[in-house]
C-alpha cells in the first residue's frame, strides 16, 4: 500500500469510460421510471441544468477566459475550449442567421454515445444525450444570458450528423430605457 | 480532458435527482437500491475493461489488494487508504478522504446524508468483484465525513 500510485495508461480510458457508463446507467434507469420519452429528455436537461449552473465554475476557473464581446465569441469558447476539455472532442460551429443570435454545434464524434448502438425500442424520441443541452443551458444562464438549447438532429435518429442548436434569447432587462411620456 | 469532475457532478445530480422521486420514508430504501444498481452495472462494465493480465489472482485477497490499488486509482486518482480482513471472508476497506465525500462537508454535518453518496459506489464495488467471478456483499459507514469505510462481505462456498 505504499508505493505510490502509477498511473498506468489505461486507467485514463477506464477514468473516461466511468462517466460514459454511468450516464448510460442513469438513462436506463430513467427509462424505467418514465414511460414517455418527453418525460425523460426533459428530466435530463433538467439533470444537465443542475450540472451546468455549477460546471461552469469549475470551467471558468480551469481556462481562465477572458470576456466575450459576441454571442459568435461564446459559442466559438463552448465548442473549442469547454468541449475540449471535458470531452475530448471539438463540435464545429456554425451561425444560422444573420441576427447572430442562433448557432449550431455539430458533433462528429460524440464520447457519450460510445457504447449505444441504437436507442430502446419504442424510444425513437428520445434524445439520449440531452444532459449536454441542459448543461450549456445550465452555464450560460450562470453568466447572464438566457438560451434556448436544443438537439436539431441526431446520428442515434437516423440523421446523418449530431447538432445542437443555440438560441441566445434577449434577457428580459434588457429593454432599452423608456422616458415616461 | 478533465478527469472525474464530469463523474462527481453527475453523481451529485444522480443523487438529488432520485431522492426526488420518493420523498417518503419507504422512498429512501429504494432508492439507495437503484443507485446501488446503477453502481452495479458500471463497476461491472468497468471490469470488463481492464487489461487482462490483472486478472490472473491467485487468491481472494489479492482481488480485494487489485480494488484497493488499480481500480480506485483508475476510478478516483487515490488508492484506498487501509484493507483490513478477518481472513474469513470480511473486508474493510477504508478511505480517509473518499472524493465523492469530500466536497461535502468535514466531520459531522451532513452525516445523515452521507449514505445516500455511498451507495453508487458500493455498487461499482459489488459489479467489478462480479465481473471478477466473485459475489459479494457490499456496505459502507462514515463515522466522519470525509472518512469512510467499505466493508466487503464474501460469503463462503
Amino acid at each position: 500500500m505504499s508505493r505510490p500510485a502509477q498511473r498506468r495508461p489505461e486507467y485514463h480510458k477506464i477514468n473516461k469510460d466511468l462517466f460514459v457508463l454511468t450516464y448510460g446507467a442513469l438513462v436506463a434507469q430513467l427509462c424505467k421510471d418514465y414511460e414517455k420519452d418527453e418525460d425523460v429528455n426533459q428530466y435530463l436537461d433538467k439533470m444537465g441544468y443542475g450540472i451546468g449552473t455549477r460546471l461552469v465554475e469549475d470551467f471558468l476557473a480551469r481556462s481562465c477566459v477572458g470576456r466575450c464581446h459576441s454571442y459568435s465569441e461564446i459559442t466559438d469558447i463552448i465548442a473549442q475550449v469547454a468541449f475540449k476539455m471535458y470531452l475530448g472532442i471539438t463540435p464545429s460551429v456554425t451561425c444560422n442567421n444573420s441576427s447572430k443570435n442562433e448557432f449550431s454545434l455539430i458533433l462528429d464524434k460524440n464520447p457519450l454515445v460510445e457504447f449505444v448502438e441504437e436507442l430502446p425500442a419504442g424510444r425513437s424520441s428520445l434524445c439520449y444525450c440531452n444532459l449536454l443541452c441542459g448543461i450549456i443551458r445550465g452555464a450560460l444562464e450562470m453568466v447572464h444570458l438566457a438560451a434556448d438549447v436544443t438537439f436539431l438532429q441526431d446520428r442515434l435518429k437516423g440523421d446523418s450528423v449530431t447538432e445542437i442548436g443555440i438560441t441566445f434569447l434577449k434577457k428580459q432587462d434588457e429593454k432599452k430605457y423608456r422616458r415616461k411620456k | 480532458m478533465v478527469d472525474t469532475v464530469l463523474f462527481e457532478f453527475l453523481h451529485t445530480e444522480m443523487v438529488a435527482e432520485l431522492w426526488a422521486h420518493d420523498p417518503g420514508p419507504g422512498g429512501q430504501k429504494m432508492s439507495l437500491s437503484v443507485l446501488e444498481g446503477m453502481g452495479f452495472r458500471v463497476g461491472q462494465a468497468l471490469g470488463e475493461r481492464l487489461p487482462r493480465e490483472m486478472l490472473a489472482f491467485r487468491e481472494e485477497l489479492d482481488v480485494l489488494k487489485f480494488l484497493c490499488k488499480d481500480l480506485w486509482v483508475a476510478v478516483f486518482q487515490k488508492q484506498m487508504d487501509s484493507l483490513r480482513t478477518n481472513h474469513q471472508g470480511t473486508y474493510v476497506l477504508q478511505d480517509n478522504s473518499f472524493p465523492l465525500l469530500l466536497p461535502m462537508a468535514s466531520g459531522l454535518q451532513y452525516l445523515e446524508e452521507a449514505p445516500k453518496f455511498l451507495a453508487f459506489t458500493c455498487g461499482l464495488l459489488r459489479g467489478a468483484l462480479c465481473t471478477l467471478g466473485i459475489e459479494s456483499v457490499v456496505t459502507a459507514s462514515v463515522a466522519a465525513l470525509p472518512v469512510c469505510k467499505f466493508q466487503v462481505v464474501i460469503p463462503k462456498s
